[in-house]
Parts: C-alpha cells; sequence; structure tokens
C-alpha cells in the first residue's frame, strides 16, 4: 500500500508524467504508427502507478507478492513502456525499438516478451475477466496484493466486459480495483455518439461495485482515490477518470481523430511532416506549453 | 488382429456404455486430490458437463461463471496466469465455439494452462439438434498454436486425458461428448498425450494388398474396430490407431501405417474440413502420400434425432467406414 502523498511527492510526480509524455512523443515518432492520445491522456495515472502507487521491484518482475497491472486497453501500452523504463524494468534507450521487427515492446504487448506485462492485450473487452481471475486467485490463497485493471471508456461497449463486471461485483472482489480512461473519444468519434455509456457510474453501481469519479489528470486525487479503493471491503472499486486526450499538447488534446495516429501521419494537404510535427509537440512540452522557456529553465 | 499391447477389453463386442463426459468428471476430481492448485469454472452447466462432482468434492476451488462463457475463459487466464491449474467446462459450441477470440489472445498467445472441456461435442449429442452438436470445435483449436488436442475414445480414456492434461503446463481442449457410448479401453491401455496408440494391428508378414489403417479419434473407433473385424472374412486386414491427440499428431505412427498398407481412412465425429483427417491428410501428403477417404460430417449441420440413428444417417457408421476401407483400397 502506498503513503499518502504530500505536495512534494506530487510535483515530483508531475515532472516525471511530463517527462514521460516527451519520451512517448519521440517514441511514436519513430515507429511511424501507433496511437497518441490516450497515452498522452494516461501519462498522470501511469506515472503515479509505477511511482507511487504500485507495490513492485523493476528488478524481479515475477515477485510473487507485487501488485498486478492488467493493461485491458492494450493500444495504450506505449506510454507503459515510457513509465515501465523510466522506472528500471529495461533501458530508456530501447523505446526506439516500439512496433518493430523482433522488438519486446510489440505494438499490441505480449506477456511472454517483455517481464513485467502480465498479460497479453489489445482485443479489447478482455483485460478485466482476467484481473477478476487474479484477484478471485489470490483471495483463495489469502494473498495480499491488489489487482488493478485499467480500462478504456470505449471498450465498455463489449459485451464481454460488462460479464466481467457482474462476476467480480458478484464475488466481491474487494481486492479488484478498476480504473477507467474516461476520455470520452474513441476510434469512430465520441463514444456518446458511436455508442453511449452514460450513466458509467450508475450502471456500475447497479452492479454491485464502488465507483469514483475524479480528474485523471490530476495526479493526488487519482492516488487518494486507489486508497479509499483499497479501504472498501465489501465491493471491487472502480476509478472512473476523466482524463482529457492527448493531454498537454493543445492541438491532439479532446481531438478524437488523434486517437490512431502519431505525429506526421495527418492525411490532409499541408500537414507538417513528422520532423517538424514531432519538434513542435516536443517544445511543447518541454517548455509546458510557453509557460517556460527552455527545459533548462 | 487386436493388438494385445493396447490391453482392451476381452470382447469389443460386449462393451460397458458410459458417456466420455464422465470419464472427465471423474480425471478432474482425480487431479484435484493430487494438486490443490486445480480449480474448475462452470457456465452454468455444471450436471451435465460433470463439473459437479468437482464442486461436491472441492467447493471453494469451483467457480460458477453463469451463462458467461467469454468470461469464463478470461477468469480461467488470469488464474492460471497466477499459477492455478483451471479447467474450464461447457458445450463445446460455447466453448471454444462462442469464446474463441478470447482463447486466442488469452489463453494462446498469452501462454497459459488452461484445460478447455468441450462437452455435448459431435452428432451424437442427439435430440438437442444442430445448435448443440459441435461439429467444427476441433478445426477452431487445432489452428491455433500452442494448443493441444485430445478427442478421448471412451470413458476411461477420457478420464487418463483430463488427468495427463492438468499436468502437462500447457493449453488443451478436450472433447468429450454426452451420449453413453462404448467402452473398450481399460484401466491398463496406455495413454499419453501426442502418442497414438495402434489397436489393431496386421497379422505379422501381412503387408500391402488388402490392407488399409483406419486413423481414428473419439467414440467413433469402436465402430472402426467392428469394420475391421467384419472385413477380415471379406480378406481385408486393418490396422486400427487411436488418434486420441489430434495435435501434436505422433506423425510416427501415422507414416508408419500409411507405409504399411499404402491406404487410410480418418473416421471422426466432425467437420471433414479441418478435423482429425485434414490433419493426417496434412502429413501424409508431405512424408508418404497413400490414398485417404474421410469418414465425417461432409459440411452440413446437424439436426434432432437419436444419437445412433444419426450416426447412421450421417455416414459415420459401421457400415460407412466398411465402405469407405474398400474405396480406399481400390484406390491403391
Amino acid at each position: 500500500m502506498s503513503q499518502y502523498i504530500d505536495d512534494k511527492k506530487v510535483e515530483e510526480l508531475e515532472t516525471k508524467a511530463n517527462e514521460a509524455r516527451e519520451l512517448l512523443i519521440e517514441m511514436l515518432t519513430e515507429a511511424g504508427s501507433g496511437h497518441t492520445a490516450g497515452p498522452l491522456g494516461m501519462a498522470d495515472i501511469f506515472t503515479a502507478l509505477y511511482f507511487h502507487v504500485l507495490n513492485h521491484d523493476p528488478k524481479n518482475p515475477e515477485m510473487p507478492e507485487r501488485d498486478r497491472l492488467i493493461l485491458s486497453n492494450g493500444h495504450i501500452t506505449p506510454i507503459r513502456y515510457v513509465v515501465m523504463a523510466m522506472s528500471g524494468y529495461f533501458p530508456i534507450e530501447e523505446l526506439k525499438t516500439l512496433r518493430k521487427f523482433g522488438t519486446r515492446l510489440q505494438g499490441h504487448p505480449e506477456r511472454e516478451r517483455l517481464p513485467g506485462v502480465e498479460t497479453t492485450s489489445g482485443p479489447l473487452g478482455s483485460g478485466l475477466g482476467q484481473a477478476c481471475g487474479i484477484a478471485y486467485a489470490a483471495r483463495i490463497d489469502a494473498k495480499k496484493f491488489r489487482t488493478y485493471c485499467l480500462m478504456s471508456d470505449g471498450e465498455h461497449d463489449s459485451g464481454a466486459l460488462w460479464e466481467s463486471v457482474m462476476f467480480a461485483g458478484k464475488n466481491k472482489l474487494s481486492n479488484l480495483t478498476g480504473i477507467i480512461d474516461r476520455n470520452n473519444i474513441q476510434i469512430d468519434g465520441m463514444t456518446e455518439d458511436v455508442m453511449p455509456l452514460e450513466n458509467l457510474r450508475a450502471k456500475y453501481e447497479a452492479f454491485n461495485w464502488h465507483v469514483l469519479e475524479i480528474d485523471g489528470n490530476n495526479i493526488e486525487a487519482f492516488v487518494d482515490a486507489t486508497h479509499e479503493a483499497a479501504a472498501i471491503f465489501e465491493k471491487p472499486t472502480v476509478i472512473i477518470a476523466h482524463t482529457i486526450p492527448g493531454k498537454g499538447i493543445k492541438e491532439i488534446e479532446f481531438d478524437y481523430r488523434w486517437h490512431g495516429i502519431v505525429p506526421g501521419m495527418q492525411d490532409v494537404p499541408g500537414a507538417p511532416s513528422k520532423a517538424e510535427q514531432s519538434k513542435k509537440f516536443l517544445d511543447e512540452l518541454r517548455t509546458l506549453g510557453g509557460r517556460i522557456k527552455s527545459e533548462h529553465q | 488382429m487386436l493388438n494385445s499391447e493396447a490391453k482392451l477389453i476381452p470382447d469389443i463386442t460386449k462393451p460397458e456404455y458410459i458417456p466420455t463426459r464422465d470419464g472427465y468428471g471423474k480425471g478432474v476430481v482425480k487431479a484435484g486430490d493430487k494438486d490443490e492448485r486445480v480449480v474448475v469454472l462452470c457456465a452454468d452447466l455444471t450436471e451435465s458437463t460433470r463439473s459437479l462432482w468437482f464442486k461436491e468434492k472441492f467447493p471453494s476451488r469451483f467457480i460458477e461463471m453463469g451463462v458467461a462463457e467469454q468470461n469464463l475463459a478470461l477468469v480461467a487466464s488470469g488464474m492460471a496466469n497466477y499459477g492455478k491449474i483451471p479447467f474450464i467446462s461447457s458445450y463445446a459450441t460455447f466453448s471454444p465455439g462462442r469464446n474463441n477470440e478470447q482463447i486466442r489472445t488469452n489463453i494462446t498467445i498469452n501462454n497459459v494452462p488452461v484445460k478447455i472441456v468441450g462437452a455435448h461435442a459431435g452428432i451424437s449429442v442427439g435430440p438437442d439438434g444442430a445448435t448443440h452438436q459441435a461439429l467444427e470445435d476441433i478445426a477452431l483449436m487445432r489452428v491455433q498454436p500452442r494448443m493441444v488436442v485430445v478427442v478421448p475414445c471412451d470413458a476411461v480414456e477420457a478420464e487418463k486425458a483430463t488427468f495427463a492434461a492438468a499436468f502437462n503446463n500447457q493449453p488443451t481442449y478436450i472433447r468429450v461428448g454426452r451420449e453413453k457410448s462404448p467402452v473398450f479401453t481399460t484401466a491398463d491401455t496406455p495413454f499419453e498425450i501426442g502418442k497414438a496408440i495402434v489397436l489393431r494391428d496386421l497379422p505379422a508378414g501381412r503387408q500391402a494388398a488388402n490392407t488399409c489403417a483406419i486413423i481414428g479419434c473419439g467414440m467413433l473407433l469402436h465402430n472402426a474396430l467392428l469394420a475391421a473385424e467384419e472385413l477380415m472374412s471379406e480378406g481385408i486386414e486393418c490396422m486400427v490407431i487411436n488418434s486420441h491427440t489430434v495435435k501434436p499428431l505422433d506423425e510416427k505412427t501415422i507414416v508408419e501405417a500409411a507405409q504399411k498398407t499404402g491406404a487410410v481412412v480418418s473416421v471422426e465425429e466432425h467437420q471433414i474440413a479441418g478435423g482429425l483427417g485434414s490433419v493426417v491428410a496434412e502429413c501424409l501428403s508431405k512424408n508418404y502420400p497413400v490414398p485417404q477417404e474421410f469418414i465425417g460430417i461432409q459440411d452440413r449441420f446437424g439436426e434432432s434425432g437419436k444419437s445412433e440413428e444419426l450416426i447412421e444417417v450421417f455416414g459415420l457408421g459401421k457400415e460407412s467406414i466398411k465402405s469407405a476401407t474398400k474405396k480406399a483400397i481400390s484406390r491403391k
């Protein structure tokens, strides 16, 4: 269980989250394909998880008592890779191999390729069921670790996911915390246009879950929510984390078209080149949107 | 002549009748006795899949999933990932039918040792009709890398297969049937996943001419043995091979049988496309091509009827096997 968080720690994590965004843009630009909006929006939560919330050991990824982090929406794996590298699972340099032949950093993550990745994922709606299985098995063996499952909002279109929601509610899996990246976008548009999810809170509550709603780009709020989740004994908890897709880069924020593309991939006349666009985004991140003049300031 | 090393029952025309699902039910209890990591998950079919016997003995290791086969595969994946040995049971049309993608992504690509038990497989399900008669499940499972596919021939073999699968540390599919079927193997019949059993061999010195190898899996092997017995009076000698493991195929035994007899007939209660017959053809065409005839379902769905009636109507009976054997020999 992580410690309660003070202002100094929050600031430290915010700085790290911004570093993670920079590495992410560099990595995606190098890869030439992948997803940008979701990973940017989740940089704060991943940073908080790996640098504060999770009980884990990058030098001993198989540690039996580790908390399990199941990433259901595998397409946002680039931000997980970045934060894993930053916390010491593998060299930062390796991030450049994303999506290339022979890499451990597959386009969608595979359990057996990279130590520390708990499950293979990508096809949506499947992470929560696996997290339920781990949480249930842990309970049989009276293990104390927690299981976290990160999900997208869009994947809640999937019926299989609701089978898992129902299972966790029935079995009162209080050692399980769901985290939903509620960024309101999916590939074909806004979630409420593609297939409305609201009222998401009421839906989870009806399935016997404890529901928390937070600003998912507020690290302090997220850490507090994980503490509350751990304190609830009679139900599983889901944290609906309202995030801004593309958070940190104005041009990308809130734009669903950035779901599945990377810098330099816009299919419109006059779009900037990969190098130009990447540089612009990195400058924006390094100056915190113009608030500071250089990255060394 | 029957292979004495197969240690079959004394008179194959007088078998006891027990469904292969009962063999699974017994086998999984035995595995659970031996190792407390064994858990069973079932999707609202506890009695008819025989998972009930495990539930009664180990209630805390039994998990009721409700009618949710996708989640059945997912939760089992998580449990195996953690270190349990999960068996998931339902009807084969639903698991591995309905949850095929969950099995692919989360069990075989993930590479975790979940044991999928598909019950009520084959046309012999009978009165329930086409929706409940799984005829494609072997094909679905054998095309997934890493998946082991076992089709036991009777209840005794199903018990052994279940126990063996618990400890092979691989994703494994076990196919069992609903109806009572002949028990012609015994506790002493050898069983090892991946090792076919020669149930019947050619008389010493007999080669080529009027010979054929019948290679099958599942309960139809009993029909194959009866057919081989009757063909003897017509001067035809047959090997009968129990290829209970469809994947990985025991290529050595299959190729040797083709070399010895020069013709094969495959026998299974499954679509011809993609089943054991296809596996055998793939093996022989690259190693030792010989004429092959296929006993199986001919690209159609089943329908309601009595089990034995459907076996005849769909061309899986003893007489069909005899004609296919003669046809294969005539093509040499």
